[in-house]
């Protein structure tokens, strides 16, 4: 095909069947790239269908009342209960054991490494957090279970060796890279104008920060924390491993218990037959936990349109 | 208001750099304290597990003795694992994409694709694990098998890729693009010489990083059935008796390493916590190692890149 000189050139209608030939390629591979594109919405729609078709079957053996009201979860058991609640006040005390140790962390650390530190110090600490965040979560419980429990034991003798407590003080450390990178980010896209007015009129560096940059990026803030919720609510492995796997309604982090996700872990550890009602019982579970999350990413995208401030 | 004096002003700065100086310790104490965990985490590992740092350790079997133990199964497995998640992850990520930056067109269907990618970053890895259960487990019929491990985490994985594939390939200035198409090549030609090659190392990081965050996840794992117990390796292409396929160890049944760490973390013998120490430590080089090499390549990339 390629011409030299003028007496190779490749008369019209070759050239024109070139064309033909090159755009019907170049359909062909956009089809195939769109076709990977779409994988990612065939993937919601494979979550939502498989989590959706077993827990019908699961609700026309348990009615949705018994679900949402009963107080025990007990589904393996003879006298079966099937109360979510249970396994909702474990997701619910970790998660919140967490968040008040990454949010406050997070925060201060963001604040520190936006405002406050030369950009030295900022090319150490940022791969640092990384890798913190990189850390695989089988680890951290490990590390929960073996390492931080024993630590806690020695402050509080009472402390049993499982407890949402140290799982999810350990969850905390293990969100605030999320939270401080993400709310890092947000706070340096603040215009420097702002800090510029403010350091203008006598503020000091810390006022600035509070009362000029943090509002600011409030939008941003927001998301952070609710990565940072959604993480700890979807975390399995930390709880499973130093939360203990025993179904216990409860508000009291001393106290062991069982979360939407360690409970998972424990039926898929075993083996239930397929089709099973203990086996459904994981799908109904694994909706409800997909239901709280969804609930708090449509939150956070709300609270970012309402915050969303333009420069 | 009366204006202040001289001492009061003062006063009132002494008061402001305190306030500055008490919180800029705080900031450095909350750095501090993500270190000493980091250093804690390592330093226990090591302590409690260097005396099963042997050659044995890494090739042997799952055992009921703790001192007998390795973890062979755990590593060769994670490694195919990787080997299919890998595979099925890094076209389909670069691929997507491409599709987004250089092809896609601003109407409703690539809203969605977006707005989803997004959203599924966001589902917690256990709900991956569910869905593989559903849909390659029981309805593709793959069995709890390697191949349905490495494609559920291809899955998990897939918007990291795609969302780095998107930020390198944006990185490249348009006029690469119009120098390109001036003289005659198609869209994919362009892609195919230029965009891709350009934005690779930026993909590659993205990779490596999904690759380590893959290595490290184990509840969508359990969810399939991985086995906790293995005491055999998937078969190798053309070896045994009867010879094995090229593909047969797809199928097998698997372990991998973060399962093999529960396990054995869930024992109540005290005796398998120094394993569990020792192969976490395993794991956590891998992971450590390959993010370390991530980081480095974003950090030269960003030294060297002139347009």
């Amino acid at each position: 095909m390629s011409a030299n000189n003028a007496s190779d050139l490749p008369q019209v209608s070759d050239r024109l069947a070139y064309n033909a030939m090159r755009n019907w390629k170049e359909r062909l591979i956009e089809a195939v790239l769109f076709g990977a594109a779409a994988i990612s919405v065939l993937t919601t729609l494979g979550i939502v269908y498989v989590l959706v078709s077993e827990s019908f079957h699961f609700f026309s053996n348990v009615s949705i009342v018994d679900f949402l009201t009963d107080t025990q979860w007990t589904p393996l058991f003879d006298d079966a209960h099937f109360g979510i609640m249970v396994l909702v006040s474990g997701t619910l005390v970790s998660s919140f054991v967490a968040l008040a140790v990454a949010i406050p962390m997070g925060t201060v650390i963001a604040i520190y490494l936006s405002e406050f530190a030369n950009s030295k110090v900022r090319e150490v600490a940022k791969p640092i957090l990384e890798l913190l965040g990189g850390i695989p979560t089988i680890v951290f419980g490990y590390f929960a279970l073996l390492v931080v429990t024993p630590l806690l034991q020695m402050v509080f003798p009472e402390l049993p060796g499982f407890s949402l407590l140290s799982a999810g003080l350990v969850m905390g450390i293990m969100i605030v890279p999320y939270i401080a990178s993400l709310s890092e980010d947000a706070m340096r896209a603040v215009p420097m104008s702002l800090r510029e007015g403010a350091y203008a009129m006598g503020s000091t560096r810390l006022y600035t920060a509070i009362h000029v940059v943090v509002p600011a990026a409030l939008s941003g803030l927001a998301a952070s924390y609710i990565l940072g919720i959604s993480r700890a609510v979807g975390e399995t492995m930390i709880l499973a491993v130093a939360a203990g796997m025993q179904p216990n309604l409860t508000w009291n982090p001393m106290e062991p218990a069982a979360t939407i996700t360690s409970y998972i872990v424990q039926v898929a550890l075993g083996d239930l037959p397929h089709g099973s009602i203990g086996y459904q019982t994981i799908f109904a579970a694994g909706l409800t936990l997909l239901l709280i999350t969804l609930l708090f990413n449509i939150l956070g995208q709300w609270l970012r349109a309402k915050y969303r401030e333009n420069y | 208001m009366k204006p202040l004096t001289t001492e009061e002003i003062r006063a009132v700065i002494a008061r402001g750099k305190l306030r500055d100086t008490i919180f800029k310790a705080l900031g450095v104490f909350c750095l501090a304290l993500a270190l000493v965990v980091i250093v804690a985490l390592i330093t226990d590992m090591v302590m409690k597990g260097s005396e099963r740092f042997t050659l044995d350790f890494f090739l042997n079997f799952a055992s009921r003795h703790a001192n007998k133990a390795g973890i062979l199964s755990a590593w060769v497995g994670s490694l195919l694992v990787m080997l299919v998640t890998g595979l099925a992850a890094v076209p389909l990520g670069i691929a997507a994409g491409l599709y987004l930056e250089e092809y896609a067109k601003r109407n409703w269907l690539t809203e969605i694709i977006e707005i989803n990618i997004t959203n599924l970053a966001a589902v917690p890895s256990i709900v991956y694990g569910l869905l593989a259960l559903g849909i390659f487990v029981y309805q593709f019929g793959f069995g709890q098998s390697i191949l349905s491990a490495g494609l559920t985490l291809a899955l998990l994985i897939l918007p990291i890729i795609i969302v780095s594939t998107r930020e390198a390939i944006r990185a490249i200035p348009a006029m690469i693009r119009e120098g390109s198409m001036a003289v005659g090549a198609t869209r994919w030609q362009t892609c195919r010489y230029h965009i891709i090659p350009y934005a690779m190392p930026g993909i590659l990081t993205g990779v490596i990083i999904g690759l380590a965050r893959a290595i490290g996840e184990t509840a969508p794992i359990i969810t399939i059935g991985a086995l906790t117990f293995i005491a055999f390796l998937p078969p190798a292409p053309f070896m045994g008796e009867p010879a094995a396929g090229l593909f047969d160890w797809v199928m097998a049944p698997f372990t991998v390493m973060p399962i093999q760490i529960f396990n054995w973390t869930s024992r109540p013998d005290p005796a398998f916590e120094i394993n569990a120490a020792a192969a976490g430590f395993v794991l956590m080089a891998m992971v450590l190692s390959m993010n370390g090499v991530a980081i480095y390549l974003r950090y030269k990339l960003r030294k060297n890149i002139k347009w």
